[in-house]
């Protein structure tokens, strides 16, 4: 019998048949090769956190092997010296033996927390930059919609996470958590009874956590990333106006190789500074606060940084209880709940009342430049301005204490400031956003400042302008201003030639002159590198 | 290149076939363009970064690529290495032990490993491929109107096939029959309700938990107190002397007993509410330690001034007035417990909190 020859070299292309043959896939596969991807480094925000919710999956799955989800009470036995024998769950002491009884343990507990941390740090600024850009109008006000599920489910996820170690820290937050559910009208506390399987802290909220924690908000989580980043597929990414980008084009890369190898760089190096600050900083010790018991608290207590500006509101508002008819309406009902119903329903409202206002019912793929909208980077920079100060306000104990500032002068400061502070914030972000666009008035219309400062015959000085395109005879040029970048420096414009790369001797020649299509190339073509004459 | 914009789908089939795609002489580049064009991708520019190979600059970047992945396995070796071998078991108070720097010897190799990786990826990305700069079409907004219409009169269609427009009956039986269902599918999640009933109004000092006897206060390891154990100005946490009493099954009983000075047991004295009237034994006062903001407990107690400061939020409460909230955001004041000296000498809670202690709920007042 005669063996066929295998042709190594044949394999791959054969493999390539036998798919399409069953598949039917060469076009297909074909469109996402080549589907082209805009570039800017405001896309990568959302990259971030879709990097670290995969870094906490893998984390936490590891984390789950040795984590026992159970309110029993044990005698801690372990190698932490300063607890043996202290009487605690055994949700506590398996985290502690994933501190320093599992090998490699305490590294992966700790990368799963950085990770948290990054995740929601990260959807955070992802969001600003959707909000300001404009990138949540239509067609992509699902995408917003969903972005805001994503920030209260991870929310809701890092809180309960937060809480299964049922250390005293855990324990204070699920304490608060339940005075906050005891709060609400009419079913307060049946809800935290609920919660708790009887009165607080009960024996089965740890258990019922752990599966909301381990499965159902990490499903939920993982469909609505799908969707999200499906969309963005679909829809296509926006891009930012310039040359040639208009809303029926898309200008970039191509989805291989370019795309996806920056993407896998980029995912590795999430990787790297997670596994980084996970190895190098310490984050929630909780061997140190021991475990939660109902008449101990420490000073300087204080949640994750996502939950602080909730922290910080409940701290800030008045003592404003409602009694009527026998009824009481806890003062905390509204921060706590009213509060946070509103923070959810005014960015998930955002999109469709800003196209009230606007009436701008058109579809839109170009970004726009903050300053370009100057109503809308006011009222971010309110919202920004807000939770700023109830984050602050969150830690306001520990700012007191370092600054040696009385309490209750903190306390007053974060109630005038919150206020006070958002209104100020707008109108500042609207002056600064006319004043932005005045300058790129200017400059379209005079040119660039190149720091040459001239005299003329009768003495004076004046400073030498680069026009960005042909002036006419006054000197002006008429470049229309239509929310592309501004160059405003003479090396944007490709004056300066790049600095020679080398260590000892230059390693290349002096490139010649730089290309009209360099990466800034963003205004005008063939002028803009003539030599610098005279302009006003 | 053509700079002219490739025209839509439509257009393409009137347009002669440029290029034959199955001719065993054109290039693969000129498939490659080929299929561009045909995806409405039109290349603005492209070049290769080393349009003649081979230069030293492009060996430079090539080595420094490969620098960082040698670096990126040298480190994933030294991790698990590391991980096998380094000392790991942890020793309490060991200043200079190995094993102290277990963790961060792994955080520092792993990150070098994946950081190598990424790094080396950019760098090839960025200096090795091809400068492209592409334009697609992107073909969004709504469908072409045929096919809205093609598609609506399906969707009414099958509706109107269905018939549920025309038979109203259908369409009332099938909502009665589909609510329940859905009710009925949420009712298991009725098990974790709880009657609350009046657990929130008790204490571990409710003679209930004893037997139908005035419960006595005891420390966290169960001994019992006598008035002259706490000295003047002092304060300890103290809890119902009942089986688990300092445990969390009576998580809502811990309470702050304080010695006053004679003169600030006498204006506490004075400043009774009706309620708190004859609940304090000589100097000894009690409060629930259970703020009644949230629930953290109200520990800290400043004794020149006589406030007990809350340190969740900051909640500050008068100790020789009842308890009431003088700063933050807290409304009610400590519940104030009851307190005695039984024959034997010991302190013992002569009831039960007077009203529900710890963060308000809706029916609070209905005791
Ligand atoms: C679990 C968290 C999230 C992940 C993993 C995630 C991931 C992503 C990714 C990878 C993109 C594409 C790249 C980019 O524009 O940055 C994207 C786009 C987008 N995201 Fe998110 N995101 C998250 C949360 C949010 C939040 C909180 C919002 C806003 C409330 C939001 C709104 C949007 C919008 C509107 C787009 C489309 C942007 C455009 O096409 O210009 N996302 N998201
Ligand atoms: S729990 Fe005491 S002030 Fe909030």
């Amino acid at each position: 019998m005669k063996r066929r020859k295998l042709d190594v070299k044949q394999l791959p292309a054969k493999a390539a048949g036998e798919l399409d043959d069953r598949f039917q896939l060469a076009s297909p596969l074909r469109k996402v090769l080549t589907k082209v991807f805009p570039d800017h480094w405001s896309f990568l925000l959302g990259e971030i956190a879709l990097f670290s919710f995969i870094v906490l999956l893998l984390t936490g799955t590891f984390l789950a092997l040795f984590f026992d989800p159970s309110m029993t009470e044990v005698h801690y036995e372990g190698a932490y010296a300063p607890l043996r024998g202290i009487e605690m769950s055994k949700a506590y002491e398996s985290s502690l033996n994933l501190s320093f009884d599992v090998r490699g343990g305490l590294i992966l507990r700790q990368m799963h927390h950085w990770a948290a941390l990054l995740f929601m740090a990260a959807i955070v600024v992802h969001m600003g930059r959707t909000f300001f850009t404009g990138a949540f109008r239509k067609p992509r006000e699902t995408n917003w919609l969903i972005g805001v599920l994503l920030f209260w489910l991870g929310f809701a996820e890092g809180f309960i996470g937060y809480s299964l170690p049922d250390d005293a820290l855990s324990g204070t937050g699920l304490r608060i958590a339940g005075g906050i559910a005891e709060s609400i009208p009419l079913v307060g506390s049946w809800v935290s009874f609920a919660l708790f399987g009887g009165e607080f802290p009960g024996d089965s909220v740890i258990p019922m956590f752990y599966i909301l924690h381990v499965f159902l908000l990490p499903g939920l989580l993982l469909a609505l990333i799908g969707v999200h980043v499906g969309l963005v597929f679909i829809q296509k990414h926006t891009q930012w106006p310039g040359p040639k980008r208009t809303e029926h084009n898309v200008i970039g890369y191509r989805m291989f190789p370019n795309y996806v190898s920056k993407q896998g760089g980029f995912f590795m190096l999430v990787f790297a500074v997670i596994a980084l600050m996970a190895g190098l900083f310490q984050i929630n010790p909780i061997w140190m606060f021991g475990p939660y018991r109902a008449e101990v608290v420490s000073a300087g207590s204080q949640p994750d940084f996502y939950v602080m500006f909730l922290d910080g509101i409940v701290r800030l508002f008045p003592a404003w209880e409602i009694r009527a008819f026998g009824f009481t309406v806890p003062a905390v009902f509204w921060p706590g709940i009213v509060g946070m119903g509103l923070f959810t329903m005014l960015p998930l409202m955002y999109p469709f009342l800003e196209r009230r206002f606007t009436k701008d019912k058109a579809h839109h793929n170009l970004l726009q430049r903050p300053r370009d909208v100057p109503a809308r980077a006011g009222v971010g920079a309110m919202a920004l301005a807000f939770f700023i100060i109830c984050t602050l306000s969150g830690a306001n104990d520990i700012i007191a204490d370092k600054f040696n500032i009385s309490l209750n002068a903190m306390t007053w400061g974060g109630r005038i400031g919150l206020l006070v502070v958002p209104p100020l914030a707008y109108l500042m972000t609207y002056r600064i956003c006319l004043g932005l666009q005045q300058h790129d008035r200017e400059v379209l219309a005079h040119g660039v400042e190149t720091g040459i400062i001239k005299r003329d015959a009768d003495g004076r000085f004046y400073e030498v302008h680069q026009p960005l395109a042909q002036p006419d005879e006054h000197g002006h040029t008429s470049l229309e201003y239509n929310g592309w970048t501004v160059p405003k420096k003479m090396n944007r414009l490709g004056a300066l030639a790049p600095t020679l790369k080398g260590f000892f001797k230059p390693i290349e020649q002096p490139a010649p002159k730089p290309e009209a299509d360099g990466e800034d190339g963003e205004v005008g073509d063939g002028e803009k590198r003539e030599e610098i004459t005279a302009g006003k | 290149m053509s700079t002219e914009v490739p025209a839509g789908e439509g257009k393409k089939d009137e347009q002669a076939e440029p290029l034959d795609v199955l001719d065993p002489n054109v290039t693969r580049f000129e498939l490659v363009k080929e299929a561009l064009r045909r995806d409405g991708v039109e290349i603005l520019h492209y070049e290769p970064r080393f349009p003649v190979p081979g230069t030293k600059e492009e060996k430079r970047v090539v080595r420094t690529i490969s620098f960082f992945f040698v670096l990126s396995g040298l480190a994933a070796l030294g991790f698990i290495v590391a991980y096998i071998w380094w000392p790991w078991e942890y020793e309490f108070g060991g200043a200079d032990t190995w094993s102290k720097w277990y963790t961060p010897v792994l955080g520092a190799l792993l990150g070098i490993a994946l950081g190598g990786i990424g790094i080396g990826i950019l760098t090839w990305s960025k200096k090795l491929l091809p400068v492209e700069e592409l334009m697609q079409e992107r073909h969004d907004g709504a469908s072409d109107p045929v096919e809205r219409r093609l598609t609506g009169a399906t969707l009414v269609h099958i509706g109107d096939e269905t018939g549920v427009a025309r038979r109203p009956m259908l369409k009332r039986a099938l909502l009665f029959g589909a609510a329940p269902l859905g009710l009925a599918a949420l009712m298991p999640i009725g098990g974790l309700i709880k009657d609350p009933g009046d657990a929130l109004f008790t204490t571990g000092f409710n003679p209930k938990f004893n037997g139908g006897n005035p419960v006595r206060l005891m420390r966290e390891d169960g001994t019992l107190i006598r008035p002259e154990e706490i000295s003047v100005g002092g304060q300890i946490t103290v809890f119902p002397a009942i089986p688990g009493g300092a445990t969390l099954k009576h998580a809502d009983s811990p309470t702050l007993l304080i010695h006053l000075r004679e003169p600030d047991a006498e204006e506490a004295r004075n400043n009774a509410y009706e309620m708190n009237k004859g609940s304090q034994w000589e100097n000894l006062i009690a409060y629930s330690k259970i703020c009644t903001h949230v629930g953290c407990p109200a520990s800290l107690y400043e004794q020149q001034t006589n406030r007990l400061l809350c340190p969740c939020h900051q909640s500050q409460f008068h100790i020789t007035n009842n308890a009431t909230p003088i700063f933050g955001p807290a409304t009610r004041a400590l519940p104030q417990l009851p307190i005695s000296v039984d024959e034997e000498g010991y302190l013992y809670a002569t009831s039960d909190y007077k009203v529900a202690i710890g963060p308000a709920f809706w029916e609070r007042e209905r005791k």
